[in-house]
Formats: C-alpha cells, structure tokens, sequence
C-alpha cells in the first residue's frame, strides 16, 4: 500500500506546492532574480565598458605618444632651422660690421693721410716760406755786410749772372 | 532485537507496521543507474496491482485478528503489553520495506528522533463537515481518532466514531471519506515551506548583495550563488533556449534552486531535512506541470505547426506522425515528472537498503549485524557522495530538459 502510495500524488502536497511554489517563484522572480540578473548584466557590461575604455585609452595613449614625438622631432628640426638662421644672422652681422669698420677705418686712414699729407705740405710750403725768408734774411745780411760797397755788389752780381746762365742752359 | 530497539524505535511505530501482514518483500533494487528507475516504477506499479487486488480479501480477516488482539490489550491498558502487541504484530522480525518506504514517503507530523514527534497542523475540507484545523498530535501518532478523522494507512480517513478511540475499534466512513479532501500541513509540506523560506532568504539577501554592490566584485554568498546562476543562464538557457532566455530565467532558475536544495535536504537525515520532496511525485508532478503550461502557453505557431502537421512530411505519414507528437508534448513533461522522482526515491531506497542491511544481519546474530555495519556504513556513505552528486545533476537535468521543450516551442523558423 505504501509503496502503491509512492507513485500515487498527493492531493495535500499538489496544493501546497502548486500555491507555494507559485508564490515563491513570484517573489523570487521580481525580488531577486530580477535584481540579480540586472545586477549581473549591468556588471558584464560595466566590465566591458572598462575594457574597452582601457583599450581605447591604451591605443589614445600610444597615439598620443606618437604625437608626442612627432612634435618633439618637429621642435627639434625648428630649433635646427632657427639656430642655423641665428648663425647665419651672426655672420653675416659680423661679416657686415667686419666691412663697415674695415671701409671706416680705411677712411679714417686715407682722411689722416690727407691730413698727413695737408700738414706736411703745409709745413713744406712754410719750411719753404721760412727757409726763403731765413735765406732773404741772410742774405740780406750778407747783402749789408758783403754789398755794402758798390763793387762788391758788382761782382756779385756778375757772379749770379754767369751761373744763372750756367743753369739755365 | 537489541540492536533495533536502540537505534531505530520508529519501527515500533504503528503506522510503519500496519498493512505489513500483507507480507511483501523489501524492493529489491539493481544498482545501475539506468535500471534503476525503470525497475522502481514498473516495480511499484506491479506492488500497487497486487496491493489493490489484496485488500478485497486480505483487509477482513485482519482486522478480525488485530481487533481482538487490540481488546485483549486495551483491557491491560498498560504500555507494556502495548509493546507486546507491536512485537507480535510484526512478528518480532525488521522489515527493511516498511522502514524505507516510511523514510521516503510522507506522514501527519515529523518525526524527529526517538519517541519525540513534531506536531504539524492537520487541514482537511469536507464538503459535508466543512473546514477542520487541528494538531496532528491528536492522533497520537495514528492511534486515536478525533475530530471524526483518523490516520489509516498514512491518509487521513473519515469516521464517525468519538475522539480519543483506538483507531482499531473505529470504522471508515466511505462515503465521507471520498468527501474529505486532505490538505494538512504533511512533513513534505512542512519541509517544502522550509525550503521556499530558505530560498527566499538565501536569493532576496542576495538580490540586496546585488543592488547595495551594484558593479562591484561578488562577496560572500554572492560568490556561492553567482556560478551556480551564471551556469543557468548561459549553460542552461542561452544555449537551450536562444536569444528569448531573459523571460524564462525567473522559472529556470527557481526551479534549479528548488530541486537543488531539495536534493540536499533530503540527504540530510535530521530535521529540517530528511524528508523525501523532490522524490515525491506530487512535487515532480507540479514542476513538470509549470514546465508544460509554460510550454504550451508559450509555444508560437512554428511549434504547433511542428506538431500538428510537420512540414515536409507526406500527408499519410501525418495519420501517424501527429498522434505521435501529440502524444510526445504530454510525454516530455511526463518523464521530467518521472526522472527526477524516480532518481532521488531510488537513491534514497539503496542508501537505506544499505542501512537496514545492518537490522536484517544484527536480527540473526548481534555480532553479524556489527560485522555487516562496517561495510553498510561504507556503502552508505558511498551511495551518500553519489547522491551529493546526483543532486546536482538531478537540478540540472530537470532546468535543461525544460529549457530544451521549451526552446523548442518558441525557436523562430529557420530561413532555408
């Protein structure tokens, strides 16, 4: 009888199971699984959102990185450009001044040349001036000593005469 | 008969003895798993036929020897010749059968260990009575009657006799029997509220876990559960059922959990577990039904078209094929109702088997009954650890299977 009974469902138990698990499942369904199972796809896809954004980040950073060098490189080959510029502004600059004063001094020269050769003609002509009047000025005197009687300025004079000639010829 | 008395006073129990004058064998249980339920079920359906073609001629005369046993003793009215009476009832001798059907069948009141009973409330409804709510302690663990009802047999029958009479001097009540629907709060009942509250706690407690952590790791029990769920859904219902899983996670997923804890409650020999619900078939009859409804309800037109006139089919081909489909709708459901009873009963028989192999040696000799202990415990604690795993594989079966009918119901047409 008992095991007859076995295989025999129970009216009790079909309705408290029925009812109860009904119930349960219910509540399970929107108390539990319903949080959990959002819970876990919300989890999921918070993970894989983080991969992604990892690996977005990953690949901005290596982009960035080449960037990075790239302007680096640039800079570098500006900095070239700009410092070859400096020093070719620096020469020719001291090129330039090297010119200027090498055409300033030579002026500066040749103006003291003149100046030179002004002075040293002016002190020629006076020299000659001086030396003509110390010359009149001896000669006078020995004009007033030699030339103080009539023949003696005579002879002189006869003298200059002849070699005037002399010289002239 | 030390031995017995010691360890296992529920034989004594009247209940388990009455009806085992009809002498049958303990089951005898082949132990591949294929077997084994096919051999229960054939064998308790061939138990039951000659069960039911016994008690026409069996039950009178019993009664008439019981009966006026019964007078002899309640004359006495002492506990000893009450002991007496049982001894001679049963012969004296261990029935293995009744003390294994006991364990996995149901019973008014849940017996927790030696003469101690926890009393559970009896419901019954009758259509002529009414509603009557009581203790089933009022039985005096089947022996008295009251309220006009008395245990017979582990069911609730109606009677006419006062409260407080021995149920021996008491008669059924047939017509009022047939009128009285039973719906008392049985062991199994009690044990399935208990499982449903621990569900309850276990997942509304995670479900917390979940909202209060939102995004973060799993903690604690979270951990315990997650894989378990996880495994439901995408081993169980994405790969059964397809892109349309989401609705269906709430029932597979309850059902998973019930059968699991379950399984394991009923591998638990104390209270609160101990009682045999996953192997009770009203219990695999409710699920298996769920899984129908939802089934049937949920099936689209590719599904019935599927059944009703299977595509490409010939048109006499169908005078076969459909009756056959028909059938197999109602069949599926049915061998899920069917597996998950006759596999946990099964392995609870052969644990028990196992068990009371200790009794039927200790009967002849004490020292046999100690020498065979050592290789039951062994065989039990065997039978234990491949039930552990039954268990789960048990739950998982059941959630799959149902999975499957029901991806086959709303799977859309494929585009050829």
């Amino acid at each position: 009888m008992l095991l007859a009974s076995l295989v025999e469902p129970s009216f009790g138990l079909i309705f408290w199971m029925t009812l109860s698990f009904l119930v349960v499942l219910f509540i399970l369904a929107k108390f539990a699984w319903k949080p959990i199972l959002n819970g876990l796809k919300e989890r999921e896809a918070s993970i894989a959102d983080a991969l992604n954004e990892a690996r977005k980040a990953r690949e901005e950073n290596a982009a960035m990185m080449a960037k990075n060098e790239d302007l680096m490189r640039q800079a570098r080959e500006e900095r070239e450009v700009l410092l070859k510029e400096a020093r070719d502004i620096r020469d020719r600059e001291i090129a330039g001044a090297k010119a200027k004063a090498k055409a300033e001094g030579d002026a500066l020269l040749a103006r003291a040349r003149e100046e030179i050769r002004n002075e040293k003609n002016a002190a020629i002509t006076e020299m000659k001036n001086q030396v003509a009047e110390l010359s009149i000025l001896v000669a006078e005197r020995i004009l007033k000593e030699k030339l103080g009687d009539a023949a003696a300025q005579k002879a002189l004079v006869d003298k200059v005469i002849s070699e005037a000639d002399l010289r002239k010829s | 008969m030390k031995i017995l008395e010691e360890v296992d006073p529920p034989l004594r129990d009247e209940s388990y003895l009455r009806g085992r004058k009809q002498g049958y064998p303990p089951p005898v249980m082949s132990i591949p798993n294929l077997l084994r339920a096919a051999s229960l079920l054939i064998g308790s359906l061939l138990f039951g036929a000659a069960n039911a073609q016994h008690e026409g001629h069996g039950q009178v005369p019993q009664h008439d020897v019981v009966d006026s046993t019964v007078a002899a003793v309640v004359a006495a009215d002492t506990d000893a010749p009450k002991l007496a009476l049982e001894e001679a009832e049963h012969g004296g001798r261990f029935d293995a059968g009744k003390l294994i059907m006991g364990h996995i069948g149901d019973e008014h009141g849940w017996h927790l260990w030696g003469h101690t009973t926890l009393p559970l409330p009896i419901i019954v409804y009758n259509t002529e009575r009414g509603v009557s709510v009581f203790s089933s302690s009022h039985f005096d663990h089947g022996h008295k009657t009251y309220g006009g009802y008395m245990l017979h047999e582990g069911s609730i029958v109606a009677t006419k006799a006062e409260d407080g009479t021995d149920v021996h001097h008491a008669t059924i009540d047939e017509p009022l029997t047939k009128a009285t629907w039973d719906i008392s709060i049985t062991k199994n009942v009690m044990s399935l509220f208990i499982s449903l509250a621990i569900l309850l706690f276990v997942f509304i407690g995670v479900a917390k876990a979940y909202t209060r952590r939102a995004g973060q790791a799993p903690t604690g029990f979270q951990n315990l559960v997650e894989p378990i769920i996880l495994f439901v859904r995408d081993d169980v219902a994405k790969s059964a059922i397809g892109p349309k899983y989401m609705t269906f996670m709430p029932y597979l997923l309850t059902a998973f959990f019930f059968i699991f804890l379950n399984n394991l409650l009923g591998l638990v020999p104390f209270f609160p577990g101990g009682a045999n619900l996953t192997g009770n078939i009203a219990v695999t009859l409710v699920l298996a039904l769920i899984t129908f409804i939802i089934v049937t309800v949920k099936g689209n037109k590719h599904y019935w078209h599927h059944i009703l006139a299977m595509p490409g089919v010939p048109g006499w081909v169908l005078f076969i094929l459909t009756p056959v489909e028909i059938l197999g709708m109602f069949l599926k459901p049915f061998v899920l109702m069917i597996r998950l009873f006759a596999n946990i009963t099964a392995g609870h028989i052969i644990a028990l088997s196992f068990f009371s192999l200790i009794f039927v040696f200790g009967e002849t000799n004490a020292g046999a009954g100690y020498g065979v202990s050592v290789m039951s415990l062994a065989f039990t604690v065997f039978m234990t650890m491949l039930e552990l795993l039954v268990a789960f594989i048990q739950a998982y079966v059941f959630t799959f299977l149902s999975a499957m009918y029901i991806g086959a119901a709303v799977e859309e047409p494929h585009h050829h």
